[in-house]
């Protein structure tokens, strides 16, 4: 019987989050253990209902394991869908606050909803399933561990429902970007780590003589965030059926630590990881080498070895000591170096073939986002120095620079990454429109430039608005007259974020007609094919 | 052990350990003979998949 | 065999690989972290600061349920636009008994780290209930199923517990006392002579307006209402502080 053992296991755990869900001590842990209970059983069910008697039919070893990859596909796109979506929702609580239904969908509570949503469930897919087919295709070899990859893809699909939830139900650890409480961090590590070992036997199992630097990306990635991850949410629990823990660290030594992973969460997961995808699918879609293979060695060195210390520029002018905040400022100033050689090196791969930003949208794409990852990479270090950063610092200007990164670095690249890869996982010849990318490519840099400038202007103004002086000497201006100034601001910023997630839902359409192997019957882009030329 | 003497430690023998093994690194790519090498790796997405 | 030669080694075994970027990513976290938490000077010295009481206790985890820390900070930066409009600005000693830590990182809203004894209780709960009753700019949520939501927590002691096993100073009398004192806390009629004895300065009375129950609303406004309000600054040597 095939599924024979994960049914029984899958009954186990469910009939555990049932107990759990009886004997609960808090009242948001017993509803968290009805919605783990009906997952469960959900899968279950489902895994029952395909199981076959038959002998399963014998795999080749061979092909590349690409099942789980595209499932990782698809989810990419809809938690993307998901994520940007409660982004716009957020933005518009901001401008219009009686949009807060409490005491679910309070601003407070679908905040983490958002950023996890995009970080974790949107990047974290995309990081998922193009490290995984990036790895057997430069290892030349099939993913390790048979179905490891499954419960790789779907205990993380778990771990994002749980902590999606949790989120609405309260349930929040207030650490930023790391929220989720005790029991689903703990649940992370398990698949974490054998998220960790797939890559890695994979990599061990190679036919080829050298692992390609896009590995080193993704591996690093993998390794450092299981690190940052586990240190940062050392937590004691109330009790082992509850859901308060209360950090194992205290106030300046808790801060840092979480600003330690805070900061190598977007140097490792959103940069490192990203970074890798960057060294392999633009290489492919320009159809070149990258342009300097050295480089990129020094840009990964250089990059993991200055990101882990620049966390304390997070805490300027804080109570964390002077010493430290100084260290952080100095190695966050350094880092534009191989930030910005690996942007080079990133874009000088399409020289001899520049014209393709004119005639094929998705290398427009990855260029936009090597463009994006430039400027915020330079805008990033420049925050950094605590004269600039007293005025940032508790801004929008904070919000507008993460998400010209995250939108325009972390989104486009993923974006080209699904575009490429979609119509090779499901063997189409083409994708449904190349006119639908287009669209999704204006869309989405209209809307980041819409949201960067917005944030730009409401930060600067209300960092001075903060601190202006009249002639007597007092504050010119009251907190709340300087909330009621972002008020149009706020507005535009979720105009900018719907053109944003107008075009994700075109991405969505066009994926799903692809996958469903319609093929959209249009005008070739003006370029795409060597127009004939008369005879001189 | 005490701060000032790891701050000590740390902006002498730790300052030069941390620029040899970055120096090291930048030697390490560039060295000759490296770039056939590079060049062969740099191709590996393109072969077929 | 030279060094250059090591690292082709390394180009081509995965477990160095992983070993050596892990080695290069621990340094830093290593340096710069470790130190935080042995270096005396690290925290400053200033008289008055205790642990919360457990209805003060309550009142923070539903500050951090409801993710207020997104909009409101709890850490004035030294200067003089933020001493102005805050009060002092905060020490590392202030927030030396938080797990976690709610410096926050963003000030949609005002800075909260003196909030207490600034408003009335009243006012606390009018503005939770309905912000723009009382602040017509804010874009702040409205709170008020706080009011209706009973305090229900079978044993609040292992709150305690957990807390001193990460070095929260809770003596084994504040342990044992746990449930009674968060329910007197809140009871105008209750005797709270032991409550203050173990928590000095702590705020007494019903603080949302309803004295029959502790509700949510009474635990997250006697948190608010001691923000700020523990440390001495009269004797707070500031040179020695500096670090």
């Amino acid at each position: 019987m095939r599924f024979g053992t994960e049914i029984v296991l899958l009954s186990l755990f469910a009939f555990a989050a049932l107990v759990a869900a009886g004997f609960g001590a808090d009242e948001p842990f017993r509803q968290h253990m009805w919605v783990l209970f009906f997952a469960v059983a959900g899968f279950t069910a489902i895994l029952l209902r395909n199981t076959e008697f038959k002998p399963a039919t014998p795999v080749d070893p061979t092909a590349y394991m690409d099942g789980p990859i595209r499932y990782g596909a698809i989810a990419t796109v809809f938690w993307g869908v998901v994520g940007m979506l409660v982004g716009v929702v957020i933005a518009l609580q901001l401008a219009y606050p009686d949009l807060n239904i409490q005491p679910w969908f309070n601003f407070g509570r679908l905040r983490p909803l958002h950023t996890s949503g995009v970080v974790f469930a949107f990047g974290g897919n995309a990081l998922l399933c193009t490290s995984l087919y990036v790895v057997q295709r430069t290892c030349r070899a099939r993913l390790f561990g048979g179905n490891l990859a499954w419960f790789v893809f779907w205990g993380y699909q778990l771990f994002i429902v749980m902590a999606a939830t949790g989120y609405l139900l309260g349930i929040t650890e207030s650490r930023e970007y790391a929220e989720p409480e005790w029991y689903v961090d703990l649940w992370l590590t398990v698949v974490w780590v054998a998220y960790l070992l797939l890559f890695l036997g994979t990599i061990l199992k190679r036919k080829e003589p050298h692992i390609y630097v896009a590995n080193w990306f993704y591996l690093s990635f993998i390794v450092t965030i299981a690190m940052l991850h586990v240190v940062n949410n050392l937590s004691m629990p109330a009790s082992f059926l509850g859901s308060k823990s209360y950090s194992a660290f205290s106030g300046v030594q808790d801060a840092l630590t979480q600003w330690w992973y805070g900061h190598n969460a977007v140097g490792f997961f959103l940069t490192a990881g990203f970074l890798g995808m960057m060294y392999y699918f633009v290489p492919k879609q320009v159809n070149r080498p990258v342009y300097s293979y050295r480089l990129s060695i020094i840009h990964f060195w250089a990059l993991i070895f200055l990101y882990i210390w620049a966390g304390p520029h997070h805490l300027h002018y804080t109570a964390l000591p002077d010493w430290a905040q100084t260290l952080g400022m100095v190695f966050s100033i350094m880092l534009w170096m191989p930030s910005w050689g690996g942007m080079i090196n990133g874009l000088m791969t399409l020289s001899g073939a520049w014209d393709k930003i004119r005639t094929d949208p998705i290398v427009r794409m990855m260029v936009a986002a090597i463009a994006f990852y430039g400027m915020s990479t330079f805008e990033g270090p420049m925050m950094s120095i605590k004269t600039v950063n007293s005025l940032s610092h508790y801004t929008d200007w904070t919000i507008g620079h993460v998400h010209s990164g995250a939108l325009g670095w972390v989104g486009l690249i993923t974006f080209g990454a699904i575009y490429y890869m979609v119509p090779k996982l499901w063997n189409r010849q083409r994708l449904y429109s190349m006119r639908l990318v287009t669209w999704h490519f204006w869309l989405a840099t209209l809307g980041i430039v819409v949201y960067a400038a917005v944030m730009w202007v409401s930060g600067i103004m209300q960092g001075l608005m903060w601190r202006e002086y009249d002639e007597q000497g007092f504050l010119v201006y009251s907190f709340a007259e300087t909330v009621a100034a972002m008020h149009p601001y706020y507005v535009m910023r979720a105009a900018g974020g719907a053109m944003y997630l107008t075009g994700m839902l075109i991405m969505a359409w066009n994926v799903a007609m692809t996958i469903l192997g319609y093929q959209r019957e249009e005008q070739p882009l003006p370029g795409s094919v060597p127009a004939l030329q008369p005879a001189q | 052990m005490d701060y000032n003497l790891m701050r000590e430690f740390a902006d002498s023998w730790g300052l030069l350990a941390m620029a040899l093994f970055f120096v090291a690194c930048i030697a390490f790519a560039l060295r000759p003979g490296g770039k056939t090498h590079a060049d062969q790796a740099a191709r590996i997405p393109l072969k077929d998949d | 065999m030279g060094l250059i030669d090591k690292h082709a080694l390394i180009e081509r075994n995965a477990t160095l690989l992983l070993v050596g970027s892990l080695l290069v990513v621990t340094v830093g976290g290593i340096v710069e972290i470790a130190p935080l938490f042995y270096l005396d000077n690290t925290i400053e010295k200033v008289e008055g600061m205790r642990p919360y009481s457990p209805l003060e206790l309550v009142g923070r985890n539903i500050y951090v349920r409801e993710g207020c820390y997104l909009c409101h900070s709890q850490m004035i930066r030294p200067f003089r636009d933020e001493v102005e409009r805050y009060g002092h600005y905060s020490l590392a000693a202030e927030s030396m008994y938080d797990h976690p830590f709610q410096w926050g990182s963003k000030r949609t809203g005002p800075d909260l780290a003196r909030v207490g004894d600034r408003y009335s209780n009243s006012w606390h709960v009018q503005h939770l209930t309905d912000p723009r009753s009382v602040v017509p700019e804010s874009i702040m949520p409205s709170y008020a199923f706080l009011k209706d939501k009973p305090i229900e927590v079978k044993d609040f002691s292992t709150h305690l517990v957990a807390n001193r096993r990460v070095g929260v100073p809770y003596s084994d009398d504040m342990i044992a006392e746990a449930n009674a004192d968060l329910m007197a806390q809140a009871d105008p009629d209750a005797d709270t002579s032991g409550l203050e004895g173990r928590y000095p300065k702590a705020k007494l009375g019903d603080f949302d307006g309803n004295p029959q129950q502790v509700t949510e609303m009474d635990a997250l406004v006697a948190y608010l209402q001691m923000l700020g309000t523990l440390a001495d600054f009269k004797n707070y040597d500031e040179a020695a502080g500096y670090r």
